[in-house]
């Protein structure tokens, strides 16, 4: 596993389900050059959850703009939208 | 393939979401070691000048991070070197224009409070300390973010009861000096027994004379992390099996801070210094030391049981969070501030948690009696007295203890004082109406005490 990867991130997306949320987040990837290497979808609080593992290696804009703009397209999806990078969960979970 | 585990990344994101894991603080230790001078205002701008240099960033680079981990960073803060030591070489020292200085230089730079306006006088005073001792009242009247400390006793040397009728006038005085805002004056300022000189919370925040020039210190907090994990602990689940689950979750909780910190200092260029896992309440629901003793099945903070229930809890959080980190530091361990913590506030209303019983917890708490509102006019001796028996816990039994008491004036019993913010708001709790002062009085030094013949 590449536990140290700096460049991994992890999206999680979460709300109603509804159709075109994986075209909608999957396409603002792409244009941003950030790669999907993995889904998983899943249920969280009773409410539909697709977790995405990214690469930002090639994005082509900053983090933060990057960031901002996934989150203006969670407003318009209606859904809630975080984007961690993956060290974190690799630390807290891993001895 | 790399992949990644549904139930850690729900998990994680959980306890940021409903359970209020986050990084309490982020403080920048800073060495002022090098702007002693004979003049207060050269002094001055060098202090100055040196916060500014190293803390510019601070702010900054604090916000990249919550933003790359989606984890609040809440408070970014600085800690100074006690400037009783930096200020006593000037002929013309003002501590009250340092501290105006250092104030000026936080707000410049945004970070949320600044401490190390602090005299280390355990053993006894100089000149310097004298006349710093005169002017803490006005030093945090007329400032913001400044946060005071004074350490008034240790193991090693004994208590300084000169020192803790001193420190009670203070507190009595800055609390007067900002009656207007419920003496909140007070509720930056703490005195120690054996004060630790990394620890990255305030009030009581210093830059030891033994630290480094500087360092990037975090504490990672999460007490509803905790507190919701135990409640889906079976009811029967015995205390073996408790221990072991809050150290599950204090590793989880240190290892994040831990890595936090680190792309902090890395950021900044600065060495990392210590993570202090400390279970810090707020005071928002679920955000609560009180409801772990609840989730533990006691009926309320200060019901008989409570001090057991917080010496597991202390010990089971330093145990997890050693696991996580090569340097746990500061105070390490929980937190049981009354007006930070809505259970606490719950339980003191009801008038089950009671002042003796909070200092009995603090015997095995991480601090000691915190943020306690008391009625306007208790004598100071009264205050006196109740600071002598908490750093005579913290002498005996060779730990960090701490009282952070406001009396707020023109206030009494049953009312309550609004600080607001993390500061939250405190119902004003009974004292013990028996004098104390011929006692106090007495004045002079308690000797050091014997670390052998232990009971």
């Amino acid at each position: 596993m590449d536990n140290n990867n700096e460049n991994q991130i992890i999206i999680t997306v979460t709300g109603a389900d509804k159709i075109g949320i994986v075209a909608a987040v999957s396409n603002k990837l792409a244009q941003y050059c950030v790669n999907i290497e993995d889904i998983k979808q899943t249920i969280m609080q009773n409410s539909f959850c697709m977790i995405m593992l990214c690469d930002i290696k090639n994005m082509n804009v900053s983090f933060k703009e990057f960031k901002d703009s996934i989150l203006e397209l969670s407003q318009a999806l209606s859904m809630e939208i975080w984007i961690q990078k993956k060290d974190l969960f690799d630390r807290m979970h891993n001895i | 393939m790399p992949t990644f585990n549904q139930r850690q990344i729900i998990e994680t994101i959980e306890m940021i979401k409903i359970h209020h894991l986050d990084i309490r603080t982020t403080t920048l230790s800073l060495s002022l070691r090098d702007c002693c001078s004979s003049s207060c205002d050269k002094t001055a701008q060098k202090i100055y000048d040196k916060i500014i240099k190293y803390s510019s960033k601070l702010v900054n680079y604090a916000q990249e991070i919550e933003n790359e981990y989606d984890i609040p960073i809440v408070n970014k803060r600085i800690a100074l070197t006690p400037i009783s030591l930096i200020g006593e070489s000037c002929d013309d020292v003002d501590y009250v224009k340092l501290a105006t200085v250092i104030d000026k230089a936080g707000q410049e730079v945004g970070v949320d409070f600044i401490g190390g306006f602090s005299a280390l006088v355990d053993k006894g005073f100089t000149k310097g300390d004298l006349k710093f001792f005169e002017q803490i009242p006005e030093a945090l009247a007329f400032t913001n973010k400044l946060c005071s400390s004074v350490n008034l006793g240790t193991s090693k040397a004994g208590v300084n009861m000169d020192a803790v009728l001193k420190t009670a006038d203070v507190i009595k005085k800055t609390a007067e000096l900002t009656k207007n805002f419920d003496s909140i004056g007070a509720a930056k300022f703490v005195c120690f027994c054996n004060a630790v000189t990394d620890n990255p919370f305030m009030a009581g925040a210093f830059c030891g004379i033994n630290e480094a020039e500087c360092a990037l210190n975090i504490g990672v907090s999460g007490p509803g992390v905790v507190s919701s994990a135990i409640e889906e602990l079976d009811k029967k689940a015995d205390f073996g099996e408790v221990s072991n689950l809050i150290k599950k979750m204090a590793f989880k909780i240190t290892s994040a801070g831990e890595l936090i910190g680190r792309r902090m200092a890395n950021k900044l260029g600065v060495p990392f210094g210590i993570i202090d896992l400390s279970l810090a309440p707020t005071p928002a629901r679920g955000d609560s030391v009180a409801e772990i003793f609840k989730a533990m099945g006691l009926q309320d903070a200060g019901a008989h049981g409570t001090t057991m229930a917080l010496a597991m809890l202390n010990d089971a959080v330093k145990k997890g969070g050693i696991m996580a980190s090569g340097y746990v530091g500061g105070l390490s361990g929980a937190f049981i501030p009354v007006s930070e913590d809505a259970g606490m506030i719950d339980a003191a209303k009801r008038g089950v948690l009671t002042i003796d019983k909070l200092e009995a917890m603090t015997s095995v708490c991480s601090v000691g009696l915190d943020m306690i509102a008391i009625p306007g006019d208790t004598p100071n001796s009264t205050i006196a007295g109740i600071i002598a028996d908490e750093m005579a816990i913290g002498m005996i039994n060779k730990k960090t203890t701490a009282v952070r008491i406001i009396p707020v004036i023109g206030k009494s019993e049953g009312e309550s004082a609004e600080f607001g913010g993390l500061l939250g708001s405190a119902p004003i709790m009974k004292v013990n109406p028996a004098s104390s002062e011929i006692f106090v009085n007495r004045g002079g030094r308690v000797p050091a005490p014997l670390h052998s013949l232990n009971n």
